[in-house]
């Protein structure tokens, strides 16, 4: 991933006076839609925008066995494919480490948040729901992770629940009529932050990402932090993760207010 | 982490399932230079874990289109043996989670490893959970340091990790694979002593913002011990070989029989 000098030094320049790129402040999103169902087929879809980044969460539930440890419990699989129409820089194959360490953080604060409620996903014995998230990148301009995290809350909390009928000795698994909903219990979001020339902003484009030394997304609900994960080579110090953790709170605040306003509630 | 059914209770008369105070460290060996092909090894027993470092390089950059013209790339691989867990037979080769910490770990020693000094090349550093209790990314960081230390690349600074729970509201050091089976909040990290700061953190379960500065600060302070443990494994092969040459007789022409 490359851009012109020129950008780079803009890019920097600004963030010396505390601006963006595009004329935002350190601690900005960018405008964010939220539309959700817009693949009827899946149990559960929403597109999130941030700027121009767009990922779309597509979810399906099937039957399957419980894992070994949670008899009890349904399952729960995130997996996310950076398509290549998405950006230049993508390329087709299994996913890379990126792809993985996206899913994993997006999967990390929705089963650490309880958004699903797993115990209510047991069927009978030795048979679970198994509910899939998909993330679709569709277009690349930075901070994947928070459009990721809320398309995949949104996605999951306007999610029908199929409904599995017995028919003799095996069962079918029943995906429209009269469906209920996946039970969820909680809803978490994601703010991401990078590291510019030691100062942090929020939200960074895909221009910003090719400047900052690190990142780190914090995963929250109403009252406390779920999933944390910092990447990239730079560093972070004490005062600088403290500053980020009361920033997202605050800001959770609103994102939490988007995926409420778009399931309608 | 999470539990369920059949959680154990795991603090009793305020001490751990394996006797350790809240705040303390299992046990932790460093044994520097255990590979001899390597250009530098370590190996760290920490608790039950048993893991082996190893880098090789620099060496040129192949396949040639992952080469950097300015600097070093390091290739990571964290894997965990399939006989390495309580569990039955894992599965061989790379799963999510360890693609997952591979890169981490990269992008911790990014941090510290001098990369400019090596343009065109890479570094290749294997880290091998052959037993697995707990914390192996932290340790597996703590012992790479070392290995790297060994093998002459240069660095700014020998980075730790160490890993940091929570069981109920109770914040806990370095949990066990018990623990962290059953604990409600898991925060690994990786710190470079010298800048004091942050190179690896990841979290998941439920924590305050002051548990989590409590947190970091249980990790800095743990970094005492851990680092001194990393600093002897380094100097440990050079004082034996000190030692044994005080031991032999000095090949100074020995006064004449008499």
């Amino acid at each position: 991933m490359k851009t012109s000098t020129i950008t780079g030094e803009y890019i920097k320049d600004m963030i010396t006076k505390s601006y963006r790129e595009d004329g935002r402040k350190m601690f900005d999103y960018r405008p964010i839609n939220l539309k959700i169902g817009t693949m009827p087929n899946a149990e559960g879809s929403a597109e999130a925008s941030i700027g121009q980044t767009r990922v779309l969460a597509g979810i399906k539930i099937d039957v399957a066995e419980p894992m070994a440890d949670k008899p009890e419990e349904g399952n729960l699989m995130t997996a996310a494919e950076l398509l290549p129409l998405a950006s230049g820089d993508y390329e087709t194959g299994p996913p890379g480490p990126e792809a993985i360490e996206l899913a994993r953080v997006v999967d990390r604060g929705i089963r650490a948040a309880n958004v699903v409620d797993m115990g209510k996903l047991f069927i009978e014995k030795d048979k679970v729901w198994s509910v899939f998230v998909d993330l679709y990148v569709l277009n690349y301009d930075g901070n994947l992770f928070d459009a990721s995290s809320l398309a995949a809350s949104a996605a999951l909390l306007s999610s029908r629940m199929p409904k599995y009928e017995k028919e003799g000795e095996t069962g079918k698994v029943v995906r429209s009529g009269n469906l209920g909903k996946l039970p969820t219990a909680n809803i978490v979001t994601s703010c991401t932050f990078g590291n510019i020339l030691h100062r942090l902003i929020l939200d960074p484009t895909a221009n910003e990402e090719l400047f900052i030394d690190s990142r780190l997304t914090i995963a929250n609900d109403e009252h406390s932090i779920r999933a944390v994960q910092k990447g990239l080579n730079g560093a972070f110090s004490f005062d600088e993760i403290d500053e980020m953790m009361d920033t997202a709170f605050e800001k959770s605040r609103e994102l939490r207010q988007i995926i409420k306003k778009a399931i309608g509630e | 982490m999470g539990g369920g059914a059949n959680k154990p209770e795991l603090i009793v008369n305020g001490k751990r399932l394996d006797g350790r105070a809240f705040d303390e460290l299992r046990e932790i060996k460093i044994e520097a230079n255990t590979v001899k092909n390597a250009v530098g090894s370590a190996y760290i027993e920490w608790g039950n874990n048993k893991i082996l470092a190893a880098v090789y390089g620099p060496k040129e950059a192949l396949p040639k289109h992952v080469s950097d013209p300015e600097k070093a790339i390091i290739k990571c691989r964290y894997q965990m043996a399939p006989f390495s867990s309580l569990e039955g037979h894992g599965r061989t080769g790379p799963n999510r989670r360890a693609t997952e910490i591979s890169k981490v770990t990269r992008e911790t020693f990014e941090n510290v490893i001098q990369l400019d000094k090596f343009p065109g090349s890479e570094i290749d550093l294997y880290i091998e959970v052959l037993q697995g209790d707990g914390g192996t990314r932290a340790a597996g960081i703590t012992v790479a340091a070392v290995a790297l230390a060994t093998s002459g690349i240069p660095m700014t600074d020998l980075p730790y990790g160490v890993s940091v729970g929570k069981i109920g509201e109770q914040l806990v050091l370095d949990l066990n694979m018990i623990e962290d089976n059953y604990s409600d909040a898991d925060v690994p990290i990786a710190i470079s002593p010298r800048q004091g700061k942050v190179l690896l953190f990841q979290m998941d379960g439920s924590m305050s913002r002051e548990q989590i500065m409590e947190a970091l600060q249980m990790a800095r302070k743990a970094g005492e011990v851990i680092s001194k443990k990393q600093r002897d494994a380094l100097r440990l092969p050079y004082e034996q070989i000190a030692d044994k040459y005080k031991a032999v007789p000095s090949n100074q022409p020995q006064p004449a029989q008499a």
